[in-house]
């Protein structure tokens, strides 16, 4: 009988525990019946806090596992923290939400789970299989997510168009991938990077390879001009969902862009990167103009991300080490931001029901001062205005571009983060300038106050230690860049 | 003892302070009214420990404090102070306790927000003259936007909002170009350190394009024509104090950062755009003060005021000689303090009738005396009469000026006279003739308050006029290093000169 070794797992420990923990977690629901919810939502975030240990616990030198398909480095350590960020505040403020809007089903807490176990595998993919599998896993669990309220069309519209738009997305992908192996011969990084090598421009055809697997990869984290989902499905899936649909993906996606561009293909920088670098600028003018106009908060945080994948795709255009520590900077501060402005539209109820124009922000700072503080923090700090953390995130990405001699890049990032500057500020003059209108329901809910607390905090006092940030982002960096 | 983050970080603990203060809506208001009030102070009389303890002369810069902050990019906190922004900060922490005192009863509304954001305005304000990291430098620079921009926008006029985000995103588009540059100043020299880059020798080409950077930032900031269309706007619709501020000490960071940054790193591109430079100055002192002769609007008309007097400044400080140097820096402090207070005065005003029409006033003289006194004295100050602190500072601008050119020397010059007309113009207006009207009969003289507002005010206007020395001697060893070290990279440029043309 021939011997068959298992291949070592415990690289993969968190992702296996995270698949495990949704099974329990399922059986748990499926026995205790609809009442679960609130357990399982909060069993869900506490695995999800096992896993951000494990994950820090399995943090150090570069490790593949599954036959070269799964690497852990300091690069995924990072940003599988911040998918987990992601996933614990999505799921915590979901709680109260699902419950008024009457779709408290412990279903949401395990598709959740599962999503987040697809991301991190994203994160870890050091094969084009497996970078298929982990963004097939995350985007079926956010398929349901999506229209996870199902007796109102707009969410069930939101679902049925994120599936039908992201099929097509993957199949371009998967096609982008089949191409690559066509010429190259193998799905794995290193091979492709060793087979690939020597020349002294890309050849024609993983070129087209990469640029389908490019649009695949656009598409996933919204950028211009793949992002025509983007809007719509913000607005109609449940906001708990959009607030983790703003957040996780995005973050995991662009890992995923990151290594796929870096590690494989990392030698022909130059053979690429007019592409990011058009989609970047598209990405940038199109987030900044087109929020200008819309009233709908969370179609205007729709184009905001969109905004914002553009200026973290400036660092992957730079295509260098400071390029991609500045990525991982920015998205780590995007995550704190996003979230906590998510948290002030969960909150905005008024009279049993959920308001979602922006002009019901009106007055906001004198009905209630903390609640309006904290959105004026946010919205400073996406405006990018210093000491705030997003000023932060954007030094860096420009700082990259600087280096990398990317100065019409640059130079357009910065005139469109002014325009788009006015959209966020707008917001500061709804709650502060303007007379008020009625308050929001309360109580807030002790679990909202404190991720509103902990986001607000992190984003306005970034500025005291942000080496913590930097320190560990260069580190991550420097795990893609061998040698 | 950190006295230079002492005096930057006090007010954001007063603003902390009031923050968590309680109570009824009238004794957080009161209590607002006196932290703030005591905070300043005691942030002002720090501060003149500053210029006591300045060493007059020495060039280097002082109270140095450095602390890494982002060694990985060899970013750090990096505090210190010269001859140039001794003044700089000494006029921020004097105006925020006159702005408190002005704003004791104009506020009536959100005045825990109000002096808030006062006290953070003031850290920012200081912090910018302070900063010897760029990164600290921008930080502090745009974060005075925030606080700026609800000043305007919540206590402000019925156009508060249009101003408001003019002056946000007019400003904000500055900047960025600035913080583009300061990031390829960061590839050059390694670091953001200020006093690296100030002896670093950047290359001709690339100094214009620096140059060019920080120009959009400070010219919108200064403002300089034609860049300026935020001033007004922003004046006629903010509160008096925000008035104050805005004029007292905002305007002055962009001359600031002229002398701070763009001579001293980019001395060859500060020349090769002199010209351009002077031609908008000149400009700049001769159409507003034309336009600033046609307004109606008391605010307005000194809003305008301020953009020919910048004008001036501009104009001195690209004429890169000690004389034209020395003026400018007289000129910012003298404005800074006159136009505050002219603002100030349109206020007391205001206050009373409710109305800057100028119209609408007239023979104020009678009925407030002490009013008419103390405008008198900042209306010259603001002509430039001598004895006053105006007029040093426009006359060694000339001075130094007219050393370079004697055409662009000669239309400035018509700048004073013009000046001369607009203000002459306005106090009679206001302050001579007959009451016509009874409201403005019955408006009564300056309060004790106000007195108390306006008593260093005046007193300090003299003193700058009688006794310029107390204030150009400590920055005397800074300007000189500056104009040696400007000369010198213009006298090596020509050297390299003649051998490129030989070349040829």
């Amino acid at each position: 009988m021939p011997s068959f070794p298992l291949p070592p797992l415990s690289p993969a420990l968190p992702e296996i525990f995270l698949a495990a923990a949704s099974m329990a977690l399922l059986l748990f629901g499926v026995f205790r019946g609809e009442r679960a919810a609130r357990e399982a939502s909060w069993l869900a975030a506490l695995a999800l806090v096992v896993a951000v240990v494990l994950v820090l616990g399995g943090g150090g030198p570069r490790q593949l596992a599954l036959y070269g398909m799964f690497v852990t480095d300091a690069f995924a350590v990072f940003m599988k923290v911040l998918v987990l960020l992601g996933g614990i505040f999505a799921i915590v403020m979901s709680i109260r939400w699902n419950e008024q809007a009457r779709i408290a089903r412990f279903e949401f807490p395990v598709l959740v789970l599962l999503a987040t176990t697809g991301m991190m595998m994203m994160v870890s993919a050091a094969d084009l299989i497996s970078l298929y599998i982990g963004l097939e896993l995350q985007s079926l669990s956010l398929y349901v997510l999506a229209g996870f309220k199902r007796d109102t069309v707009r969410s069930a519209e939101a679902g049925l168009k994120y599936f039908v738009l992201g099929a097509l997305a993957s199949g371009m992908m998967l096609y982008g991938c089949s191409m690559v192996y066509g010429f190259a011969g193998a799905t794995d990084f290193a091979t492709l990077a060793a087979t690939l090598s020597g020349g002294e421009t890309l050849a024609i055809g993983p070129l087209v390879g990469i640029v389908f697997v490019v649009v695949g990869l656009a598409f996933k984290v919204s950028a211009v001009p793949f992002h025509m989902w983007t809007p719509d499905v913000y607005e109609g899936a449940p906001t708990p969902v959009t607030a983790f649909f703003s957040v996780a993906p995005k973050v995991a996606a662009i890992a995923l862009f990151l290594r796929v561009m870096i590690e494989p293909f990392g030698g022909y920088v130059a053979d690429w990167r007019q592409v990011i670098w058009l989609i970047s600028v598209a990405s940038m003018v199109l987030g900044s103009v087109a929020a200008i106009n819309q009233s709908n908060f969370k179609r205007l945080m729709a184009y905001s991300s969109i905004g914002h994948i553009g200026y973290a795709l400036i660092g992957l255009a730079a295509g260098s080490k400071e390029g991609v520590e500045s990525v991982l900077i920015y998205m780590a501060i995007y995550v704190f931001m996003n979230v906590g402005t998510f948290a002030v539209i969960l909150l905005m109820r008024r009279n049993g029901e959920d308001v979602e124009a922006i002009d019901d922000l009106q007055g906001l700072a004198q009905t209630h001062p903390a609640l309006a503080l904290s959105l004026a923090i946010f919205m400073f700090a996406m405006a990018g205005i210093p000491p705030l953390s997003g000023f932060f995130g954007k030094l860096y990405v420009f700082m990259a571009a600087i280096n990398a001699e990317l100065y019409v890049l640059a130079v357009i990032g910065v005139v469109t983060s002014v325009v788009g500057a006015y959209y966020y500020i707008r917001i500061v003059k709804l709650m502060y300038f303007d007379a008020p209108k009625p308050a929001f329901d309360r109580p807030f809910g002790a679990e909202m106050s404190a991720v509103l607390a902990v986001t607000a905090v992190v984003t306005l006092f970034f500025f005291i230690a942000p080496s913590v940030v930097v320190d560990s982002a260069a580190a991550a960096a420097a795990s893609l860049f061998p040698g | 003892m950190p006295i230079l983050s002492l005096v930057t970080f006090l007010p954001l603990l007063g603003a902390v302070i009031i923050m968590i203060t309680g109570g009824d809506e009238a004794t957080k208001a009161k209590n607002a009214r006196s932290i703030a009030l005591w905070t300043s102070l005691i942030v002002f009389f720090l501060s003149l420990q500053l210029w006591f303890g300045f060493d007059a002369e020495s060039p280097e810069f002082q109270f140095v404090e450095r602390v890494e902050w982002i060694p990985s990019f060899n970013i750090a906190y990096h505090m210190g102070i010269d001859g140039i922004s001794l003044f700089f900060v000494l006029l921020s922490t004097f105006l925020t306790p006159i702005c408190v005192l002005a704003s004791w009863e104009s506020v009536q509304y959100r005045v825990k927000e109000y002096m808030i954001a006062f006290l953070v305005l003031e850290t920012m304000m200081v912090g910018t003259f302070c900063a010897l990291d760029f990164v600290l430098f921008y930080m502090f620079f745009e974060g005075v936007l925030i606080p700026m921009f609800l000043i305007i926008g919540v206590w402000g006029g019925p156009r508060r909002v249009y101003s408001a985000f003019k002056f946000f995103l007019y400003t904000l588009l500055g900047s960025v170009l600035m913080l583009l540059a300061i990031l390829a100043i960061f590839w050059q020299t390694g670091s953001t350190d200020i006093p690296t880059a100030l002896q670093f020798a950047f290359e001709p080409g690339l100094q214009r394009w620096l140059w060019l950077a920080f120009f959009a930032s400070f010219a919108v900031k200064m403002p300089m024509w034609p860049v300026h269309t935020w001033l007004p706007d922003a004046h006629v619709e903010a509160p008096t104090a925000g008035s104050v501020i805005l004029a007292g000490v905002l305007l002055k960071m962009g001359g600031y950062g002229f002398v701070r940054f763009s001579l001293p790193m980019f001395p060859l591109a500060s020349e090769y755009f002199a010209d351009f430079v002077f031609t908008l100055s000149v400009i700049a002192v001769i159409y507003t003060s034309l336009v600033a002769l046609a307004q109606t609007d008391m605010k307005k008309l000194i809003a305008y005021s301020s953009v020919a007097h910048m004008g001036f400044v501009t104009l001195g400080i690209f004429v890169a000689n000690q004389e034209g140097l020395q003026g400018a820096m007289f000129q910012m402090l003298s404005h800074g303090v006159v136009s505050g207070a002219l603002f100030l005065i349109v206020g007391v005003v205001y206050d009373r009738l409710h109305t800057r029409d100028i119209d609408r006033y007239g023979g104020l003289a009678d009925n407030m005396p002490k009013y008419a006194v103390v405008f008198m004295v900042m209306m010259l100050a603001a002509v430039g009469l001598p004895g006053t602190s105006g007029f040093i500072g426009e006359f060694l601008v000339l001075v130094g000026a007219f050393q370079v050119s004697t055409w662009f020397t000669a239309l400035a010059a018509t700048g004073l006279i013009l000046g001369a007309a607009y203000m002459l113009y306005l106090y009679r207006r206001v302050v001579f003739g007959t009451i016509t009207r009874d409201d403005v009969r019955v408006m009564p003289d300056l309060s004790w308050r106000e007195i108390v507002v306006f008593a260093p005010i005046v007193f300090l206007v003299l003193w700058m006029g009688i006794y310029p020395s107390s204030f150009l001697k400590p920055m005397q060893p800074a300007l000189a290093n500056l104009v040696e070290r400007v000369e010198a990279a213009q006298r090596a440029a020509l050297a390299d000169a003649p051998s490129t043309l030989a070349s040829r």
